[in-house]
């Protein structure tokens, strides 16, 4: 048999009708519903007097626009409205929620992988560019329009055309100290936001090999950062030990089935794909960006660069206006820069191992004078694990805020805001103009770069700050 | 994106390019120059809409009056968001846009014949564009996609038993 990459084996595996010159039908095993891409879509079926096909393939939570302080106290009433709205959608259409006081709630990218929905082979959409997280485990994963979302509630299935494939390989190992974050924020940089444009990439080699799932998933979910519309790892025995046990995946000897025929998914030996992109492990180090969209950024032992550094006009346009915005002069050290906010959390950042880097770095230290602190664990039950080993004690006797789970200042669409002209480290994916708030200044960063800023003031190589004996 | 209709959200387009903190329209954006009032078709940078799946950018564009976007490269998500909402998206490359942004003055009009692929101007062609036959036929005809897909419940079914979905 012809070998294949992952991408065609779970593609090909899920086409329902293809004919020429259309696109392809497929099947989508697992749609994750939010409150801000859906009420469009649940109106659009009750308006065609529809109903959702598979509720037993749909769950819903609420995350992006939760208040992370008081549960109870929604503020915007627009936000409450939408919440609301969720919970009477999936009520009226029989779909599963995990609500705000459910204790299942939490950044929809966290819960899929927690609750076992999430698994190799999978179809799993969401009305969410970040939906490529879900890729860690083998999942063709990939966001989705509110159109999309309702037509997938109505029929189980998507119009897609096959995309290219793009292999990144990961040459080596990473250096101690070098984070997954890093080493994605690191791709971005080399090949830009065009790179994977039409593409679903799988990262290869041996740096992700030695990664965990949970750094898995940060490389995954900014996939999309890269221009691509999905990104995978093909599954092993890291996957099949994280997923065994968990409460939604195949128990006893279901479970050795399933992994059976999830050992079979992994790209053939021998398999071509339409491009593929080659980057040192050993050559990365810890990355902060200085720009306005995610490829805008370098080493922390790097300078802002001087817009004359780039040939193309156009570029050179771009980067004059994004140090603008910025406030940053060309020249700069890195290291130099400022900071007035930390956030530690979001669905690339906030699971339960990312808690514990920042916090061995923030352990028995102070916030810098001056500086607004926050970590928002990216579900309830990692806020439990975190609270249950003491990180939240440790964060709290630093000064910083401990929240409750959410997408909040990631974003800003609840009350977490970064204020105009302020700059904020963040571990988030996204530093596009007013993305945190209104005149606000990203620079995106691993957890421990950003624990290691909130002690600073600056950005500093976390490697050097040690962790203390307390 | 926190409103739960489609509509209306053409006021917020560009919002805090159009206006400045106190809602007055910034006289340095073009979209406020009086020759571009009425514009219905946007001409934009590489990449637009990037990464966003957010289906709210099209609504506003729609909204605001926009058939029409011309870039050099789109974000698929956005792309398709379009499509589905009757705006046509057009890749064209870097050196025609080039062009069009240094003609694109007082009055200058641009003809779009989505059924010829054909964009040009009162001299003649500018530059014929692809797109995929489906999207194509979507966008002329205007179908309910849903209800086209409804029409293979059949197929759905088979495939569904065939590949145990939910066992």
């Amino acid at each position: 048999m012809e070998p294949k990459t992952i991408i065609e084996k779970i593609w090909d595996k899920h086409v329902v009708h293809e004919e020429e010159g259309s696109p392809d039908l497929l099947y989508i095993d697992l749609h994750l519903v939010h409150e801000v891409t859906s009420p469009q879509a649940f109106e659009g079926l009750r308006m065609n007097n529809r109903r959702v096909r598979r509720p037993d393939l749909t769950f819903a939570t609420m995350d992006h626009n939760v208040p992370t302080i008081a549960r109870h106290i929604i503020n915007d009433p627009v936000s409450k409205v939408q919440m609301e709205k969720l919970e009477e959608n999936c009520n009226e259409f029989g779909v599963e929620i995990a609500d705000i006081n459910h204790p299942d709630q939490g950044i929809v990218h966290v819960i899929g992988p927690e609750l076992g929905l999430t698994q190799p082979g999978k179809t799993i959409v969401c009305g969410d560019s970040h939906t490529s997280t879900h890729g860690a485990f083998g999942a063709l994963a990939f966001g989705i329009g509110t159109s999309e979302v309702e037509h997938v509630l109505a029929t189980q299935t998507l119009w897609q055309s096959r995309p290219k494939t793009i292999e990144v390989r990961v040459n080596g190992r990473l250096g101690s100290g070098v984070t997954a974050k890093d080493l994605i924020l690191a791709v971005i940089a080399k090949f830009g936001v065009n790179a994977g444009t039409g593409a679903v990439v799988e990262y290869t080699g041996e740096a992700i090999r030695n990664m965990t799932m949970e750094e898995r998933m940060t490389v995954c979910n900014m996939s999309i950062e890269a221009g691509a519309k999905a990104g995978l790892i093909s599954p092993d025995e890291t996957t099949f030990s994280y997923l065994k046990g968990k409460r939604h995946t195949p128990s006893g000897a279901a479970f050795d089935e399933a992994v059976a025929e999830w050992k079979k998914l992994a790209t053939d030996p021998g398999a071509e794909y339409d491009e593929v992109l080659e980057i040192g492990a050993e050559e990365i180090e810890p990355q902060v960006t200085w720009g306005t969209n995610p490829s805008m950024g370098s080493s922390v032992y790097a300078r802002v660069p001087f817009p004359e550094d780039y040939k193309d006009p156009g570029d050179q346009k771009a980067i004059k206006q994004a140090l603008a915005y910025m406030d940053l002069k060309p020249g700069t050290p890195i290291q130099n820069i400022e900071i007035q906010y930390v956030f530690i959390g979001s669905c690339t950042n906030s699971r339960l191992s990312d808690l514990r880097s920042a916090a061995e770095i923030v352990r028995g230290r102070k916030v810098h004078e001056g500086v607004t602190a926050l970590v928002v664990p990216g579900s309830k039950s990692v806020k439990d694990a975190a609270e249950a080993e003491g990180l939240d004690t440790v964060f709290k006797d630093a000064g910083f805020e401990w929240r409750e789970a959410g997408c909040s200042m990631c974003l800003a669409m609840n009350d977490d805001i970064v204020p105009p002209g302020e700059r904020c480290a963040s571990t988030s994916n996204r530093n596009f103009e007013g993305r945190q708030g209104n005149g606000a200044r990203t620079h995106l960063v691993s957890p421990a770069m950003a624990a290691a800023a909130a002690i600073e003031g600056r950005f500093t190589d976390a490697r050097k700050v040690k962790p203390l004996v307390v | 994106m926190k409103r739960i209709e489609r509509q209306g959200f053409g006021q917020f387009l560009f919002y805090n390019w159009r206006f400045d903190d106190d809602g007055r329209p910034r006289s340095d954006f073009n979209l406020n120059e009086e020759q571009y009032r009425n514009a219905t078709i946007l001409v934009a940078g590489k990449n637009f809409g990037c990464g966003s799946s957010r289906e709210h950018a099209p609504w506003a564009l729609l909204d605001y009056g926009f058939k029409v976007v011309i870039a050099p490269s789109f974000a698929d998500i956005f792309y398709n968001n379009c499509v589905k909402n009757g705006i046509l998206p057009i890749a064209l490359n870097q050196e025609i846009i080039s062009q069009l942004f240094s003609k694109a003055r007082n009055g200058y009009e641009l003809f779009v014949e989505l059924d010829k692929q054909q964009v040009s101007d009162e001299n003649g062609p500018v530059a014929s564009f692809e797109i995929d036959p489906y999207w194509k036929e979507m966008l002329l005809n205007g179908w309910d996609e849903v209800s086209r897909t409804l029409s293979l419940e059949d197929q759905i079914k088979l495939y569904e038993e065939k590949q145990f979905v939910g066992e």
